[in-house]
């Protein structure tokens, strides 16, 4: 019960995945701290972003050479404010050859790093009706997550918390809300800074989340990783079995009755 | 030749096509996605796609991304 193996696999589109954290590979220290952080998480979905190519230094190892070959990769289009933006990286993440698989970021505020929720579903629109199978960053909005679902969209992914600030899920009931609206695979991405944060979203319903700064910049990442992976598995069997109703007053655990006659 | 490349104005040798643009920087064309003047460059035609003064190339690859 306590591997990724023995929980159903998680379709997006036609990739299968099994295990359900997601990881991203920003910020780490070494490509080498990545790589067994990566494996000690248990993850097949990875995240990366396209950038420049530092032309003064044009043989530095690249991140794919670092990534576990059981892993799918999954460009993102960090860093798009627009829709024609997040458009050519999807464009330009399909010409470098790994698939057209896309986590589509069109971002409406650089300091929140928040999705622009119009921009988003316009470019959700089109990349669908260009044939990628795309993975949608969004607001926590049960409404927009219908729009994005009858735009196409292969997974919706709402934010905890802004990027990368380690709030957690600031509202967990909106994972379940957009869960209880939507087919598609609901995958938590964004601000989840602890195991606890994982273990929550899973429980609330989400069928993955994703992880990259509460993993890199742990004091130690690859413990980091395997406790994601024990939190995210913990928070799925705890949804399967089936959580007690939350009551105001105490229900007493020991026998009332049979009370020996003890004190004064 | 005159390319803007990455961003960076850049007088150059003479190149005939993207090709020989990756070979001068020394980048690995497996690695990377190229623009030439707004347009993608599909890697299969790196090595027939023509470079000309004036033109501007980005040329992309992947890193660490959440």
């Amino acid at each position: 019960m306590f591997a990724f193996s023995e929980i159903p696999i998680l379709q997006i589109g036609s990739y299968r995945f099994r295990s359900r954290l997601f990881v991203g590979t920003g910020k780490y220290d070494t490509l080498d701290t990545m790589r067994q952080a990566l494996e000690a998480s248990g993850t097949h979905l990875v995240t990366v972003a396209l950038r420049r190519v530092n032309l003064k230094k044009p043989d530095e190892p690249t991140i794919l050479d670092a990534i576990p070959s059981a892993c799918t990769v999954l460009p993102n289009t960090a860093g798009c404010y627009t829709v024609e933006e997040a458009i050519q990286v999807a464009h330009l993440a399909r010409a470098s050859g790994i698939g057209s698989l896309i986590k589509l970021e069109v971002l409406g505020d650089s300091d929140l790093l928040w999705p622009d929720p119009i921009g988003t579903l316009e470019a959700t629109k089109h990349l669908v009706r260009e044939g990628f199978t795309v993975m949608a960053y969004t607001s926590p909005d049960p409404i927009l997550a219908d729009h994005l679902q009858r735009a196409g969209v292969h997974a919706i992914m709402p934010l905890g918390s802004p990027i990368g600030s380690g709030q957690g899920i600031l509202d967990v009931r909106q994972v379940s809300r957009i869960k209880s609206r939507v087919n598609v695979p609901v995958v938590v991405d964004a601000g989840i800074g602890s195991p606890a944060d994982a273990a929550m979203a899973m429980e609330a319903g989400a069928d993955a989340v994703l992880v990259n700064t509460a993993i890199a910049l742990a004091r130690d990442p690859v413990m980091m990783a395997h406790a994601m992976k024990s939190a995210v598995l913990a928070g799925y069997w705890g949804r399967q079995a089936g959580r007690i109703p939350k009551r105001e007053d105490a229900r007493a655990s020991s026998p009332r009755s049979g009370m020996p006659h003890v004190g004064p | 030749m005159k390319l803007t490349v990455n961003g960076e104005f850049t007088h150059m040798p003479d190149i005939a096509t993207v090709g020989d643009l990756l070979d001068h920087f020394g980048v690995q064309h497996q690695a990377v996605a190229v623009i030439a003047n707004g347009n993608i460059v599909a890697r299969d035609v790196f090595r027939q796609f023509t470079v000309q003064t004036g033109d501007t190339i980005e040329i992309i690859r992947f890193v660490g991304g959440g």
